[in-house]
Formats: C-alpha cells, structure tokens, sequence
C-alpha cells in the first residue's frame, strides 16, 4: 500500500514538473497555429499532432495541465478556508450559530452548482484577458465550492466543542477567539487537509465540466476542459486514439490523487 | 439499383436451368424470367418499403398551420398537401393541389383553379372550400399562426371567394409580395372531416405517435400525384421517423445501417463518415445559411464612448472584415466544405443573390490603410487609436456552438497581425440572447442565420433600421446613418411591388451597401451536407429543407433494406 502511494505521488510530481517545463518541452507554445496541418496525427513536428485549428497539441496538454493541477489547489485553498471559517466556527460556536449554518450549507448544497457557476460566469464583464478568465474561473470554483467542506467540519467542530480537553479548557478560564485558535483549530488540522486535497480533483473535475460545455478557460489558453472538448463526436476510439491523451492524464492524475488520500485522511 | 437486385437472383435460375434443359426451354425460361423481372421492379417501384431517419426533437404540434419548429416541419412537409410548391433543386415554383393561379395586378388578390377528383386521406372530397377555410384559419389572429403571418402585409382581414369546388379567389387588404410561393407553407386543412388535421392530402398519413420516441407515416392511401407511367405515388409504404437529439447516436444508428439517411450532417462526421464510405455523403454545395460577426453600434450600449466611435467606423469594420482569411476559416473549421462569404445572400439562391459582389479578399495591409484613415497605428506590435486607447475587444458567442467558436479562434490570431487584441467569450445562448438583444451589453458577437426563405422579404425584421432584429443597432426611431436610411427605403420599395425585376434591383443595391458598410462582417456560407444509404434509391439531396426527402414521394428502398427490417 505504501508503495503504491509512493508510485502515485511520483506519478503527480513528474506531470507537475512535465507541465512546469511546458516552455522547454514546447516551445512553440499553446496559441500558435500550424494553418497548413489542421488535425493532423502524430508526427516528428508535434508528437501528439494538431487540433482542429492547427495547434500543437502536445503543447495545449502541458501548458492544460499547469494551468488545471496550478490552480485547482488554489481554488481548494479558498473553498477550505471558506469551509474553516463558516463550519469551523459555527461548529465551535455551536447553538443557534450552528443551526443557521448548517440550514445555509444545506440550503448551498442543494442549489444545482452548475446552473449557479454558468449564471456567475454569464454576470462577469466580457472584455477580460484569457489569463484573467483562468483565475475568475478558479475563484468562481473556489468561492462556490466550500458548502460540503462546511458541513464536515461543522460536524467535527462542533464535537470538539463538547470534548474533555475543550471543557477543561474552559474550566480553566480559557474562552473566545483564543480557545477556538489554541485548541479547537489545530485538532481541525487533520479535517482541514483531507477536505483540501478531496477538493483538488473535484476542482479540476469541475472545470473540465465546465469546459466541456464551453464556458471554462478562454482560448486561447488551454485546460484539461477544453482538451477534453475535442473528444465529443469521437464515435471510434481507435481513429485517433492520440485524441485521449488528455483524458487518460486526467484519469491517471485523478486516481493517483485518490490513492493519496488515504481512508484514515478522508474520514479524519 | 432496383433493377440490378431484382434482375440478380433470375440471372441465377437461368444459369441452372441451361444445364438440364433443352435451348428452346430456356429460351421461354429467359422470357418468363425477364417478364417477372419487370414486374418485381414495377412491384419494387410501387411498394418501396420503410424509410427511416431521425428527427432531433419530438414535433411541437401537427396543426399544419401552428408549425413553428424543424420536427413540425418535417412533418408537415411529409403529411401536409400544398396549392404550390418550391421544387427544391430548381427553385422554381410548380403546381400542385392548384393547376394554375393568377395575381392581381395591385398584389393583392391570388385566383387559384384546383384540380378535381382529389381526396383527403380519409376521404373526404378537396374542393375550394377547404382552400378557405385554411386560409380563413390561417388568419384567423387568434390562432397566433407564423404561416398567417407572413402574409400579413397591412391591417384588415382577408376575404375568401369560392367561385365553384374548383375556383377560389383570395384577397387580401394590402399587396403581399411574392405571394405565390407563400403557398409552399400552407398545407390545407379539410373544412368538412372530422379527423382535422390528420385529414391529409400529402404522400403520408400519420399512423401512429409516440411521445418523446417515434412517429410513423404510412402511405395516403387517396394521395392524388401518379407518376410518368400512371403509377400511384409515393413509392415507399412507410416512414419510420425516430426522435433522437444526440447526433452521435444518429451517426452510429447510420453507420450500422439502422437509419436510412441523415438530413444536415457537421463537416466532422461528414469527413469522417466519407472517409470510409463516399459514397453515402453528399455535399451539396453552399447553403442558404451565413455566419458573421457584427460589432455593437447601439447608441446606448455600457460600452466605452470611444469603443462606440471604432465600432460605429465604416472603415474599422473594413478593415476587421479585410484582416480576416475567410479562405482559411473555410478550410480549417469547414475542412473545405463552405465558401467565402459575400453578404446575407447566397450565392446559391440563384435568383437574389447579387452577382457582382466578390468575397472580401484577406489583405493586411489594406486593413492598416484603412485603420490608418482614422487615425489608427501601429505601436510595438499594439493597434492603438487617435487617443491611444489600445484597440481590444471581447468576441462573444454561443457556448457549444463548436464551429464558431473555432471561427473565433481563427479572427483572434488573424487580429492579431494588425495589433488587435480579440478575447474570446463563450456564454450560454441565453445570457448572450439577453446580452445582445435586451441590455446591449456587448462589444462584438459571432453568430449565423438560419436561412429557410428563399425571398428576402423575410428579411425586412433584419434590415429595417426600426427592426427588432437590426442586430448592430436595434428599433431605431430614425435611421441613424444615410446608409440605414437608404436600405429602409430600398427594403420598403421592394416591399411594394411584385415586380420581380424591380424588386431585384432593389434588393442588388441593398446587398451593395451592405458589402461597402459591412454591419455584419459576413464569414462564410457552410455548404448543406448529408447522408444517404445506398438503400435509399431516387434521393438527390439538395440545399433547401428538407434537404434528403424533398421528394420523398418518390424514394424507394431496395429489396436488401426491406428485408433487413
């Protein structure tokens, strides 16, 4: 098991580092359009060969994946600190507080988050960068991502508030903010990571949904959305099976993600 | 093809039989067999088995008159039986139900003589009366039909005057142009059965309705059209038509020979299915429909007053309209199969379109000219304006739309080479509808129409400075420019007169000042592809709806495709 982990964790800091070296490996770059050799296969040239416009393809998948496995933590980082404050201190505060938030978490979560991102997405002003659109895509994900942390760490919170070591910490005086940060928030820690690192794929899940529907990233910077894109219509795989470069790393990024996160990590 | 399957398995029995029998006998063998063959390819011809294809979504009505929708069209088109149709490959307009019509000098009344001894499918007799009705109904304001519409061309009613069963004249309050080919889309209704609309006097009858699955054509059993030799039409004994949205189960469907034929195919599965069997594809060459990018001219747009100043430039939208390889947009996100677009007209509607006009050709440097005109310039690679604003701005269009969104990416790099920076927005059709149409929120949008009219009278809501659908710059109280002034006027005359030579020069001039002020920078005309299966025998697709089985009467299927069912 434990080598297994290790293989995983190789496998994420190697595509890591693949995506980080995309200038080197690339340098071509992303945009640039091959007019003349529209979706054309594999070749010296361009090793997974070209979209439909042309573009290098092998390029699009490195800088796709520095831009999905970048930012996708990122987004993580706001949802679970989100997560913290709204479950974390409801949880601790525990009473009516905790009531509300819960009703407000519930009430989140059962909103459809799809039509929600679509319709944050449909409100922002149009005329931004595409590098402005990648980061208003992963805050939108970060910003709207936080309910299902929240109701975890509620949970959680909310027994340590009614733990031994909490009581006798009362007991002796100690109350407010400074309790909350000394002794409830670093027995959340545990909780705090696994919900950050659950929330890594789903991130990235997310905004290959989005992207699959033409509503992600903007061209013309790539993500794995957007490379998953070219697989509608593919009625046979054995066609152009270089198209499902895109999908087999997000297969392999995914489930080394998974088998990162251990069982005792997830239910912590 | 009918001949050759039918004719097949004789050829076999004759070479058996001149093993054991005498010459003589084979000799009578050969006539009897050649005989059975005429008459199984007569029977063929007359029985010619199930078609089947999809439609991408469930009818909305069958009320002939309420048809608003592709699925109810097509229906329509199967079922519905016309006083005049468009023949979809010449264009040109043939008798049907009528046998001749007359207009009235002013346009405002049409005299049709019906043919006689024709008959509903459920047998109810055709006479003039029923012409009224339809179109009394048709008319009717309550009723709320698009068909009545177009031909409302001034306020009051119309009045219907049946003559005798066979003469039936129709007025109306203002002169409606191009009148008789309006009659393309009425399918009459009988005034008398009780069965209403599934009273028909097209080649099919619906038999029988599933909702959110089938829908199942047979043959009119009373349809009146016979063919050359005096045989009844149509040909084919059923149609089996399958609602299915997903254009990849179609395909799939097709390529495994459960369909019989798609109607409008995308270039991807067109190239893809034509790789492996070109014999099934079909490209008929360009179609009615365009795709453009226009910029946002609205006075009142939340737009930067200085955005407002390029976009409402004639020699900017040149010059973004010379800096874009059409040739290449055609090439790439076509893979060949559309051409270079020259204005709202294609140059496949033969009579409108405007000869004259030459697509746009890609020219950098006369982009630059023109921008230079303006006080446009160059500095670091960056298109700047006379105040120095940099020149950039969003392309939106419609999420899913893949085609354009590849167009998108194309006009970004080619605005790239003149320092223009283009960010590229896909939304959902609904919020960009809102945008463009409601809050004027926008800056520049790349979208299409869907031309189902050959007549460019249908096009009066686009051109028309006070027109809803005036998309750069909507209901206008005055026209805002000479040159909106000029197309309202020159849309009015041809409006007023059923001259068609007058008419067409009206329409050339306003095609003319389109192409000089370029509102809509037209990309390209995508060319109107299809499939068939080889056992569809007597299908020549063509560019106009419905493009497979526009004579559907007389398609027939081989024995292969009947048996396979």
């Amino acid at each position: 098991m434990k080598a297994i982990r290790v293989f995983a964790c190789v496998i994420i800091v190697a595509v890591c580092a693949l995506s980080l070296a995309a200038g080197w490996l690339a340098p071509d770059g992303y945009a640039r359009q091959f007019r003349e050799t529209p979706g054309a296969p594999p070749s010296r040239a361009h090793l997974l060969g070209t979209d439909e416009v042309g573009r290098d393809r092998f390029a699009r998948v490195l800088y796709g994946t520095r831009i999905s496995l970048l930012l996708a933590p990122a987004a993580a980082l706001i949802s679970t600190a989100l997560a913290a404050l709204v479950g974390g201190l409801a949880g601790y505060l525990g009473g009516i507080w905790l009531k509300l938030a819960r009703a407000f978490t519930d009430l989140f979560l059962s909103l459809p988050w799809l039509f929600l991102l679509i319709t944050v997405r449909a409100l922002l002003p149009l005329n931004v960068s595409p590098l402005a659109s990648v980061l208003v895509t992963f805050l939108i994900l970060g910003v709207l991502g936080w309910a299902a942390s929240a109701r975890v760490l509620s949970t959680s919170a909310d027994a340590l508030r009614n733990s031994d070591f909490v009581l006798q910490a009362r007991a002796s005086g100690l109350d407010g903010p400074r309790l909350f940060l000394i002794h409830v928030l670093p027995n959340l820690k545990p909780v705090l990571y696994a919900q950050f690192w659950i929330s890594i794929p789903v991130f990235i899940l997310s905004e290959a949904n989005l992207g699959v529907l033409g509503l992600g990233v903007a061209e013309p910077l790539p993500s794995w959305g957007s490379l998953l894109r070219e697989l509608e219509g593919l009625i046979s795989f054995r066609e152009e099976p270089w198209r499902l470069v895109p999908l087999l790393l997000l297969i392999v990024v995914m489930t080394s993600f998974q088998i990162l996160l251990s069982n005792e990590e997830v239910t912590a | 093809m009918i001949g050759r399957q039918s004719t097949s398995p004789s050829l076999v029995f004759l070479f058996r039989a001149k093993r054991g029998i005498s010459f003589s006998s084979a000799l009578r063998a050969t006539t009897l067999l050649l005989c059975l063959a005429f008459v199984a390819t007569t029977a063929i011809a007359q029985n010619g088995g199930d078609l089947r294809f999809c439609l991408r979504a469930e009818p909305k009505t069958f009320d002939p008159l309420l048809v608003d929708d592709d699925a109810s069209l097509a229906v329509r088109y199967l079922t519905g039986g016309v006083l005049a149709r468009i023949n979809r490959q010449t264009q040109a307009l043939e008798p049907e139900l009528a046998e001749s019509w007359k207009i009235s000098a002013d346009g405002k009344q049409i005299s049709f003589k019906l043919r006689r001894g024709i008959h509903f499918s459920d047998g109810t007799p055709f006479t003039a009366e029923d012409v009224a009705f339809t179109m009394n109904r048709a008319m009717d304001p309550a009723l709320h039909s698009s068909t009545g519409d177009s031909f409302r061309s001034g306020p009051g009613a119309i009045v219907t005057k049946v003559i005798s069963p066979e003469q039936i004249t129709i007025r109306f309050p203002a002169p409606v142009v191009g009148l008789d080919r309006m009659f393309d889309q009425v399918a009459i209704m009988s005034a008398h059965s009780g069965k209403k609309e599934r009273a028909v006097l097209g080649p099919f009858v619906v038999a029988e309705y599933k909702a959110g699955s089938s829908l199942y054509l047979e043959r009119n059993p009373n349809y009146w059209k016979k063919d050359s030799q005096g045989r009844r039409l149509p040909y084919l004994d059923s149609i089996h038509l399958d609602i299915q949205p997903n254009r990849d189960v179609e395909m799939l469907r097709f390529k495994r020979g459960e369909l019989d034929l798609i109607n409008t195919l995308d270039t991807d599965y067109f190239d893809r299915l034509g790789s492996a069997s070109p014999q099934l594809v079909h490209d008929a060459g360009p179609s009615l429909d365009s795709d453009f990018v226009w910029f946002n001219q609205v006075a009142t747009a939340p737009i930067p007053e200085y955005k407002r100043a390029w976009f409402r430039s004639t020699n900017f939208r040149r010059a973004m309209s010379a800096a874009i390889n059409r040739e290449d947009v055609a090439r790439i996100v076509f893979n060949g199969h559309a051409q270079p677009a020259v204005g709202p007209i294609s140059p496949s509607n033969k009579f409108w379109f405007n000869s004259n006009l030459k697509p746009i050709a890609y020219n950098i440097q006369a982009a630059l000219e023109l921008l230079k005109a303006d006080g446009f310039h160059l500095q670091n690679g960056a298109l700047l304006d006379k105040s120095n604003n940099p020149v950039e701005f969003s392309l939106a269009t419609g999420a899913g739309s893949k085609p354009r969104e590849r167009m998108a990416v194309l006009i970004q790099e080619d605005l790239g080479k003149i320092g223009v920076k283009v960010n590229i927005v896909t939304l959902d059709f609904p919020s960009l509808l809102e945008r463009i149409s409601q809050k004027f929120n926008y800056e520049a949008v790349i979208l299409g129409f869907r031309n189902v009219d050959l007549d460019p009278n249908g096009q009066m809501n686009i051109w028309l400075s006070s027109a809803e659908n005036h998309a750069w710059n909507p209901k206008q109280k005055a026209p805002e420019t000479a040159w909106e002034a000029e197309i309202d006027k020159l849309m009015r005359a041809q409006a007023s007169t059923s001259d068609p030579k007058k008419r067409k020069q009206s329409f050339d001039r306003v095609q003319q000042i389109i192409y000089e002020q370029a509102p809509f920078i037209y990309l390209v005309n995508n060319n109107a592809l299809s499939a068939v299966s080889s056992s569809v025998a007597g299908a020549t697709p063509g560019i106009l709806f419905p493009q497979t089985y526009w004579n559907a009467e007389r398609l027939t299927m081989n024995g292969t495709a009947s048996a396979r069912r």
